[in-house]
């Protein structure tokens, strides 16, 4: 049913996903976190750093990786030599490109959950002789749930469509680096390449439908496990 | 195997409450000792301070200065630089809201607190679910109770969490009258079976005087009187702070007989009966009585030919005047006494003086089943109640 080539690059286009929607969640629990609990010098310039791959052009978020990623940047280098770890031209480059494109839309769906969460409940925890992280890890992250699920599975959508920051970070290399989108450029730009674009534009949106529909679901099932309305 | 655990609770020596905190507009200023065992009521209007108060025992807020100590546990002493977290400071704290964790059922609520109990465990499972009724709610989830069962959950949470103090904070005000009367005798049988200190926070003059033994007066911040609630209650200057409406006596009484023709029910005290309304308790039990002062009549001899059956002989002890056209009358019965307002009208017509003998007269209409409190606890005796 599905082409070689087609089923190359869904095949990618998931695995980038999951990855870089597990790579993210760590990263934005603990952001969220601190945005949403602490107060500290600086916190407006890191809630801006944070949400600053929304408004950039993804562009530009590709070439600060490069610049500072790529084999001779120093961070870059650093990475090869101690953990062997090369990020452009790679797949390992295609998950950082979409985690970092899709962490903001992660960390605000997470931000909001836990705003959303009665701090009255944690005291209660504490009375009963909860620490503060026995009292988070018990009360509040499940409380967050809702919110953890639609976040990633946001991420996980976004991560399937990114296509500019991959494309300047880690090039679009057949099997390594064309994941849908790459893939759907590389046919509009070969001579009759429409019908073969356009299937891929098709396997794109019911993937996205298909992503949204499960978040949606998840969210509502989770909600009403928690007996809200 | 539980009797170490309670022998120790029993033996501490009292709750120690001094302490102030700047909150803002209110300044909380409290000095107060509590006994270490029973229900101590807090009771003042909202806004007096008393959730503040109990949020500084609980260790959710942090006083300025002073001192925190419950038996020989101390929670906090600026002095010697110690606050101990909430966490390990071993109370149960059961809040208006209930605060049941949504996404637990009621057992794993109940279990919450058992499992982070440290040493030994005086309060157990099956006591908690028996005195509580909570059996065939075990696997519900808190979304799925009501507002009454919410809160016999919330209790028998904190009570498995092994404190060593228990602080109510307004734990009936959010319910209507019929789940108050659903959990009020919960309440009222916990302390006494799991032989805890209770601090309970009411603006509630019915269920304190239903529930407490020790009352504590909260005013703008500051704790005002504190002392036998019986005692405290019969002192007029505390009127303004009860309400007018609501002050009264309370006298400790134990049923003697049902007249079922009349549908009546005589109680007996030291000084004398009263008669109320009929009340579903065996010959016994003993129960406590509110008297508003506004319900009391006085003669200055043994009225004949009236409706009332109250009549208490007694001596003037105390006369008051209040705001408005009134004076608050106190009559020593004996051991106990009781309290009239009548008008300074009537005052002077009887020349009523310090010392005279008058007989106090109360409707038994005015005493309905709110007045009579089912005080299952033993009643503490007039000395132990003193310490």
């Amino acid at each position: 049913m599905l082409s070689a080539l087609e089923t190359e690059a869904l095949l990618l286009s998931l695995k980038v996903g999951l990855a870089s929607t597990a790579l993210c969640l760590p990263f934005a629990l603990v952001t969220a976190w601190l945005l949403a609990r602490t107060r500290f010098p600086g916190r407006a310039l890191f809630d801006g750093i944070v949400h600053a791959p929304l408004v950039l052009p993804p562009v530009v978020i590709g070439y600060l990786l490069l610049i500072s990623l790529g084999t001779r940047a120093p961070l870059g280098a650093w990475l090869k030599q101690t953990f062997g770890l090369q990020l452009i031209f790679t797949t390992q480059g295609v998950v950082v490109a979409a985690a970092v494109m899709s962490f903001p839309l992660m960390v605000r769906a997470i931000r909001l959950s836990l705003e959303a969460v009665d701090r009255g409940l944690e005291l209660a925890a504490r009375t009963l002789g909860a620490t503060r992280l026995d009292a988070f890890c018990s009360v509040t992250l499940p409380l967050m749930l809702p919110g953890i699920l639609s976040g990633s599975m946001m991420a996980f959508a976004a991560s399937l469509g990114e296509f500019g920051a991959t494309i300047t970070f880690a090039s679009n290399i057949e099997g390594e680096t064309r994941t849908l989108p790459l893939a759907i450029y590389t046919a509009t730009q070969t001579p009759d390449g429409d019908a073969v674009a356009l299937r891929l534009v098709g396997l794109s949106m019911a993937l996205a439908i298909g992503a949204i529909a499960t978040s949606e679901w998840l969210h509502r099932r989770a909600q009403h496990w928690l007996g809200r309305p | 195997m539980a009797a170490p655990a309670r022998a120790a609770l029993a033996g501490a020596a009292v709750i120690e409450l001094r302490f102030r905190k700047r909150l803002g507009a209110l300044g909380l200023d409290v000095d107060v000792e509590l006994p270490s065992q029973g229900i101590s009521a807090l009771f003042g209007r909202s806004g007096a301070g008393k959730t503040s108060l109990v949020n500084a025992v609980a260790g959710i807020i942090s006083p300025d200065d002073g001192i925190i100590r419950v038996g020989d546990r101390v929670f906090f002493d600026r002095a010697r630089g110690i606050d101990l977290p909430l966490e390990q400071r071993g109370i149960g704290y059961v809040f208006q809201d209930a605060r049941l964790f949504p996404h637990l059922n009621v057992a794993g609520n109940l279990r919450y607190g058992l499992k982070r109990a440290r040493g030994t465990q005086a309060v157990d499972w099956t006591g908690v679910i028996d005195v509580l009724g909570l059996a065939h709610l075990l696997d519900r989830r808190p979304h799925h109770l009501s507002g009454g069962e919410r809160q016999r959950v919330a209790l028998g949470r904190a009570l498995l969490r092994q404190p060593a103090l228990l602080l109510m904070d307004e734990p009936l005000a959010s319910l209507d009258a019929p789940r108050k009367a659903e959990v009020l005798p919960y309440i009222e049988r916990l302390a006494h079976e799991f032989e805890l200190p209770v601090l309970y926070v009411s603006h509630s003059i019915d269920e304190v005087t239903r529930l407490a033994r020790h009352l504590v007066i909260v005013s703008e911040g500051r704790t005002v009187a504190s002392g036998e609630l019986a005692h405290i209650m019969s002192l007029p200057e505390h009127s303004p702070l009860v309400g007018r409406y609501e002050a009264g006596s309370v006298i400790d009484c134990a049923v003697a007989q049902h007249d079922d023709h009349y549908g009546m029910t005589t109680l007996r005290f030291a000084d004398g009966q009263i008669r109320v309304p009929r009340v579903d308790l065996a010959a016994g039990t003993p129960v406590r009585v509110r008297i508003r002062a506004r319900d009391v009549a006085l003669a200055l001899t043994q009225p004949v030919d009236v409706s009332i059956t109250n009549q208490l002989a007694g001596h003037v002890l105390s006369m008051t005047p209040r705001e408005g056209p009134y004076v608050d009358v106190a009559v020593d019965l004996g051991s106990t006494s009781i309290r009239a307002l009548i008008t300074r009208e009537s005052c002077d017509r009887l020349q009523l003086a310090i010392g005279m003998r008058v007989w106090a007269m109360v409707k038994s209409v005015a005493l309905d089943s709110r007045s009579v409190g089912f005080a299952r606890q033993a009643r503490p005796k007039p000395d132990a109640a003193a310490g």
